[in-house]
């Protein structure tokens, strides 16, 4: 998995130097100073994620199925609000008129924002699926090593997020 | 006749893997090796796609030199010639020399580390249909893709498909879009396949086997395989923001809408150049196994030789830009690639030097592995003479584009990595079948290859300094390069024989080889402990070793390496 992580951080940077590189230099269109609002609410579940999946790894190593199961539920929703935040932003923003297509701005940005939201769509099925297993009781103290490998991806969406975050957000406006 | 569905299949686990039971069907056979996750079947069947693309390649390369062989030629037009050195360049990259990489490093490092397997099996198996799925797909372009003449269009952008001809506006229909998928897929792949490199050669190591006693061959492909994570990213990256200008009207190499074209060649050569070094540390490795035990010497040098290896995969990711001379970066940037460049080559001349130190004094025996390991050897420094000339950018700027520049990379890729690739071939062959390659036909194979890769590619310099630009479908009588170009083609000719006599030989010691024995070499690392083929175990009990050479400690037990090191 750490394999993984720096192969998809090595992409991961090239989206963020594409999108620096690129920042004032749309001919035209929005900008992001007029039309990007700090996604606060959808970073703090985010966040808080990485926390809850962290309290659930630890209630499996200590046996507590059903904690596991609550917390792990508490990540997928979290991370599912987040997905839902991020459509609704991405609506806002097409009606104000910034497409992929509109200039440069919009190009990186829902390249690399939507790079992200795709790697939280792959983690969320993952989760959901490992869910399932949990429901059925197939998800046992001795697979916790497994759990932790999953959550670690899961800690590197959100890093991702903290680096988009702060590029898109704080940077670049 | 019997049905298959009749015959008994044989599936006796204790058949050593590789070889062709005489009660299995046909059917029962191909099955097993397509549903395999055994790193060694894996490892063969990768050698073989590369094997075949490889003479897929050289077909490409000998219809470019047949249309150059002589001034304002007619044998192929020039939107043919295009594609044949866009495929060319494509298919030799990645899907002949990954794949050998990628083969050798599954065959080799769980049996030289002393493992069952590799640590993530499946995941192999997955890297491996990726990597062959990836070349199918591109190859499809012949059929499939729609250029502006039609139906049946590889790719022709070259191999490193610049912006903005590859955009929708200049590249219509839809051959770079396989270029892109095609490799796109392949490099998921590799990076699977890096992945499980790393792991297993940090978790899966035999008892005792510490990093500074495994074979050379380990270190170095644990440098790759993190080379590929750093080096093939960015590379899909940009292949995923082409993808996004073509089909949904991104512009991030678009310059209509103030896109940069160079960002394009940034990306593609942070990616292409610590490519050539993946390329090139695995044939390092071969050499460092294969000179020691035909100079009866153990490897001069061993930690430095690490130290340099390290110091080759960081540096190399600092070069890239001296690709990039004649685009017009400024000054500080082409100072500052230049001297990256000109560094990266003190760690590579210390490696020579080492394997020198390493043939100095011992008792060579010129069997062929080694005769290509000493061809190797004395090309590849060189090649590297050239590529440091290259590194001067006011140089650059006289030879960019030219067929000097072709003449350097040809000399690296076939006079160091094709040449170590067949050492490593002829040395590893008897261990994965049992039987040994022919030495006479290997003999006339070397020297055959041999002569033609000097007349060609010792030629090319010639027209490249007298100003021939590459990606030309022809070229007048009046330049003077007509009669250098035919000997280039003539020593292309040569490797083609050499080429097919390799495969012959392949083909015939299969069935009627030599037998090879456990170690027929005569070698110290663990390999040569199993059985030829190995078992699908590999070791019976995982081996303990005290040294880097476990096999010599074995057989001299009143002289171990263990007292030395």
């Amino acid at each position: 998995m750490i394999g993984l992580i720096l192969a998809e951080s090595a992409i991961f940077t090239i989206f963020v130097v594409a999108y620096l590189f690129y920042l004032g230099k749309s001919p035209g269109g929005p900008s992001p100073q007029q039309v990007l609002e700090l996604p606060l609410i959808n970073t703090i579940c985010l966040l808080s994620s990485s926390a809850t999946i962290t309290f659930a790894v630890r209630a499996l190593g200590r046996g507590r199925k059903d904690l596991f199961r609550i917390w792990w539920f508490a990540t997928i929703a979290l991370g599912a609000y987040f997905l839902a935040g991020t459509a609704h932003e991405w609506d806002r923003l097409i009606h104000q008129g910034l497409t992929i297509t509109t200039n440069l701005f919009g190009t990186t940005f829902y390249s690399l924002v939507g790079l992200h939201a795709s790697h939280v769509v792959v983690g969320l099925l993952a989760l959901t699926l490992v869910l399932v297993f949990a429901l059925r009781g197939a998800v046992k103290t001795e697979h916790v090593e497994r759990i932790e490998v999953l959550a670690l991806y899961w800690h590197f969406v959100d890093v991702v997020w903290v680096v988009v975050f702060t590029v898109v957000y704080i940077i670049g406006r | 006749m019997d049905s298959i569905a009749n015959q008994p299949l044989d599936l006796d686990s204790s058949t050593p893997s590789g070889t062709t039971t005489s009660g299995k069907s046909l059917l029962a056979c191909l099955h097993e090796w397509i549903v395999t996750v055994d790193h060694k079947k894996l490892g063969i069947m990768y050698i073989l796609y590369a094997l075949l693309f490889l003479v897929v390649g050289g077909v490409e390369a000998m219809l470019i030199r047949l249309q150059l062989s002589v001034p304002n030629n007619h044998l192929v037009g020039p939107q043919s010639f295009n594609q044949l050195f866009t495929m060319h360049g494509t298919t030799m990259i990645f899907l002949a020399a990954m794949p050998f990489i990628f083969g050798f490093a599954n065959y080799l490092v769980p049996l030289m580390i002393g493992a069952r397997d590799m640590a993530f099996p499946r995941l192999n198996a997955f890297g491996f249909w990726l990597t062959a799925f990836g070349g199918l797909l591109l190859y499809f372009s012949l059929v499939g893709g729609e250029g502006m003449t039609g139906a049946g269009s590889a790719p022709d952008v070259g191999w490193f498909a610049y912006s903005p001809l590859t955009s929708k506006a200049f590249s219509k229909g839809h051959s770079t879009d396989y270029w892109t998928l095609g490799i796109l897929i392949g490099g998921f792949g590799s990076i699977a396949t890096a992945i499980n490199i790393l792991t297993t050669i940090l978790c899966l190591r035999c008892p005792g086997m510490t990093l500074m006693r495994m074979p050379l061959l380990a270190w170095l492909y644990l440098v790759v395989s993190g080379m590929v994570l750093f080096a093939i990213s960015p590379l899909s990256a940009a292949q995923i923001m082409l993808l996004l200008d073509r089909f949904l009207g991104a512009h991030f190499f678009d310059t209509q809408a103030g896109g940069s074209a160079v960002l394009w060649m940034h990306f593609f050569w942070i990616f292409g150049h610590p490519e050539v070094y993946i390329l090139v540390l695995p044939v390092f490795a071969f050499a460092s196994e294969i000179i020691p035990v035909f100079s009866r010497k153990a490897i001069f040098g061993y930690p430095v030789m690490v130290g340099a290896t390290v110091a080759i995969g960081f540096v190399s990711v600092g070069v890239w830009a001296h690709h990039m001379f004649a685009v017009g970066m400024t000054s500080m940037g082409n100072t500052f690639f230049a001297i990256s460049t000109m560094l990266v080559g003190v760690p590579t001349g210390i490696k020579i030097f080492n394997w020198i130190g390493t043939m100095w004094g011992g008792k060579i025996r010129f069997a062929t592995p080694m005769l290509f390991s000493i061809g190797f050897l004395a090309q590849f420094l060189i090649a590297g003479l050239t590529g440091i000339m290259l590194a001067a950018a006011p140089f650059d700027w006289q030879l960019t584009d030219s067929y000097f520049v072709i003449a350097h990379f040809h000399y690296v890729i076939v006079g160091a990595i094709v040449f170590m690739i067949f050492a490593a071939v002829y040395y590893w062959f008897p261990k994965a079948t049992g039987r040994l390659l022919n030495e006479k036909l290997g003999k006339w194979h070397f020297w055959l290859f041999l002569i033609g890769f000097h007349l060609t590619f010792d030629t090319m310099h010639i027209p490249g300094i007298l100003g021939m630009p590459r990606r030309i479908y022809t070229y007048g009588a009046d330049r003077g390069w007509g009669a250098l170009n035919l000997v280039c083609t003539v020593g292309a000719v040569f490797q083609a024989l050499g080429l097919l006599v390799f495969v012959f030989n392949i083909i015939r010691s299969l069935r009627k080889g030599q037998p090879a024995g456990n170690d027929p070499w005569d070698a110290w690392t663990l390999e040569w402990a199993t059985t030829s083929p190995p078992p699908e175990y590999n070791f019976a009990k995982a081996p303990v070793v005290r040294s880097r050479r476990p096999l010599w400690d074995l057989k001299h037990p009143t002289d171990p390496d263990w007292k030395y090191e």
